[in-house]
């Protein structure tokens, strides 16, 4: 089964006319690492964006886990993303007044897991990040950057989502912290053997996945601005 | 999301104790004021009770109920002794109080009445005196104290005082030929009698014996042992208070004595008297009431303000909770919780900061201004305003909460 599968889709960003977004056709099996390039503002944060639901295509079909997002709901499409997609952001993905404990527990109180394995869960998943368990009571704003990353990773993980979407979650790691978080995130990847896109434009990344996109090479949107030039 | 609302106010907590401080202010106006306006007028309304009938000298309802009930200003004139006795043996009148005022005691009014006074005179819900020591006047230089008088000056049992000619602080004319003799003390009423020296109308009588027209002339003045002192009778007095047999005769007695032929008299329902007071008073009292309001409104504003200034700073937080999956009610109830929380904070603590205050001014309050407050709130008005500054909360913070909610939908996947 194909975890993401697009048809002719477009995606217009509101108050413009042409389309931001125009794919004719992707799709992303079970279980694959995909690493999505693009250059800044080539439409990445766009399209993982649909992927999660908080953007709806105009046009077009994007299917996620067999599931047609623009035929949910909005409430609907929030408790999908809830209970099947994880994410990562390049900064700022924990809440920064609450502890770790708090944040894991927040993004588990959007799913309708059960609560029972809760805390066992959040300890696996902390110790497979090589991180103390001592920080879930710390304050997520007293954490260095790298620890906050991989605690991003944790939150993105506990619900146990089907598809896990990184944007660009290395860009704001020196050297040496990039490459032990990149193998961290591969290694906890292939326990939970969750699908995996992960958006970037940095090349030397390319080498910890399976498959490539390159975006502009899909979007014809992209493709015909470049021409145009 | 307790929890989140909670640190979320918790890391602002410079701005949120400044609101919060604020909001209490507020409340504690809209309180305080609502629960002294509250008990001002149940003090007010309890000074009398169970009297059927006022009656003084021609003047206003007002002027005769302020200086022979709350012993405020002076009588514009007297009853003569005759009338007195003619109204009070009429035979609707079952029981009769004379009041005679204008004499002092460092202060404190003195009043000359008869044994009927600690019979019959009731204040609050139709409450007797009570002695809280000794016994009521049983000679013509017995004196009985209000609670107050007592306390404040620190008069016990036996003490003697000399009374002072006139109503000022400081009465250059003493009447110190005849000393009066503490024989009771009054317990606390909470209305003007706690403030008065009662003394019998002979007494009254005696210590003007040697005047002449406001003045002492001295060769007529008497000692205690003087003969005359035994069968003094009044010749005037100031105002009366009546009970009547049946409620029915009100007011045939009161158009009897109003059209009274040999001296212009005036008689008064109190409860009538005492309600067109009260409505005196409470123009201020609507007045100081829709103060407090607005500065509770302003300060709920203020919330809202914090609430909305706050909501740039937390773009890339509310943006987060979408992206994990929170619905964008959810950010609409975190904002709300955030101000509910804060009102209700701030109705507890000013309700409390009331209570406190009170507790501490009570005997201070009830010293200068003979007001009685009860130290917790508890009129229905109280609860009403605490409830409607929480809706008002609610309601007001649906601004920055709707802006959030609406920018919220829109947000794209990005945190930054």
């Amino acid at each position: 089964m194909s975890i993401i599968s697009i048809e002719n889709m477009r995606y217009t960003w509101p108050k413009t006319d042409s389309p931001g977004l125009d794919i004719s056709g992707l799709s992303v099996g079970q279980g694959e690492t995909v690493f999505l390039r693009g250059a800044s503002g080539s439409g990445k944060s766009t399209l993982l964006g649909l992927f999660a639901g908080t953007l709806t295509v105009q046009s077009g079909t994007l299917k996620v886990l067999g599931t047609e997002l623009a035929s949910l709901s909005p409430r609907e499409r929030d408790s999908f993303r809830a209970n099947h997609i994880g994410i990562v952001f390049q900064q700022f993905n924990l809440i920064p007044f609450l502890t770790v404990a708090g944040n894991l527990r927040l993004a588990g109180s959007f799913s309708r897991g059960s609560r029972q394995d809760f805390r066992e869960k959040s300890e696996v998943l902390l110790q497979a990040l090589n991180l103390d368990l001592g920080l879930l009571q710390r304050r997520a704003d007293t954490l260095s950057v790298g620890q906050q990353q991989r605690v991003a990773i944790a939150r993105a993980l506990i619900n146990d989502p089907e598809l896990l979407l990184a944007d660009e979650p290395t860009s704001a790691l020196d050297a040496d912290t990039r490459d032990s978080f990149m193998r961290l995130l591969m290694s906890i990847r292939d326990v939970s053997d969750c699908t995996m896109i992960f958006a970037s434009h940095d090349r030397s990344l390319m080498k910890y996945f399976d498959t490539e996109i390159e975006l502009s090479e899909f979007n014809r949107a992209q493709k015909g601005k470049a021409s145009r030039v | 999301m307790f929890e989140v609302a909670l640190s979320s106010l918790w890391s602002r907590r410079g701005s949120v104790m400044l609101t919060v401080a604020s909001l209490t202010i507020s409340m504690v106006i809209v309180i305080g004021v609502e629960h002294i306006r509250a008990q001002a007028k149940s003090s007010f309304v309890r000074t009398i009770s169970d009297v059927d009938l006022l009656v003084g000298a021609r003047t206003s309802q007002i002027n005769l109920l302020l200086y022979s009930v709350f012993r405020i200003g002076n009588a514009t004139n007297n009853i003569r002794w005759e009338s007195y006795e003619e109204i009070a043996t009429r035979p609707e009148v079952s029981w009769s109080i004379p009041l005679s005022l204008g004499d002092s005691h460092q202060g404190y009014r003195v009043l000359g009445t008869n044994s009927q006074y600690f019979e019959h005179f009731r204040y609050s819900d139709s409450q007797e005196l009570r002695f809280s020591e000794g016994r009521p006047f049983s000679d013509v230089l017995h004196a009985v104290l209000g609670s107050e008088v007592a306390n404040s000056l620190g008069y016990e049992l036996g003490k003697e005082i000399v009374l002072s000619h006139g109503i000022g602080n400081t009465s250059f004319v003493n009447h110190e030929n005849l000393p009066f003799t503490v024989s009771g003390i009054l317990a606390p009423t909470g209305t003007p009698v706690d403030r008065t020296i009662h003394v019998s109308l002979q007494g009254i009588e005696a210590i003007h014996l040697g005047w002449q027209n406001g003045a002492q002339v001295a060769t007529l003045g008497i000692e205690k042992e003087d003969p005359r002192l035994v069968d003094l009778q009044p010749t005037q007095i100031t105002a009366v208070l009546l009970g009547l047999e049946t409620p029915m005769a009100v007011f045939g007695l009161q158009r009897a004595i109003n059209n009274y032929p040999r001296e212009p008299l005036t008689a008064i329902l109190p409860a009538v008297a005492l309600g067109e007071l009260w409505q005196i008073i409470g123009t201020l009292e609507g007045l100081l009431n829709i103060i407090s309001i607005l500065v509770l409104i302003a300060s709920l504003l203020g919330l809202s303000t914090m609430l909305l200034s706050s909501l740039r700073e937390r773009s890339r937080e509310l943006a987060l909770y979408r992206a994990i999956g929170a619905r964008p009610l959810f950010i609409l109830l975190i904002i709300e919780l955030e101000a509910l929380s804060l009102t209700l904070i701030s109705v507890c603590m000013s309700y409390f900061v009331v209570t406190a205050g009170l507790a501490l001014t009570q005997s201070w309050l009830s010293e200068n201004f003979a007001i009685v407050i009860e130290v917790w709130p508890t009129t229905s008005n109280i609860w009403l305003y605490m409830g409607g500054a929480i809706a008002a909360s609610a309601a007001l913070s649906l601004i920055p909460a709707g802006i959030a909610y609406s920018r919220s939908l829109g947000y794209v996947l990005r945190s930054a």
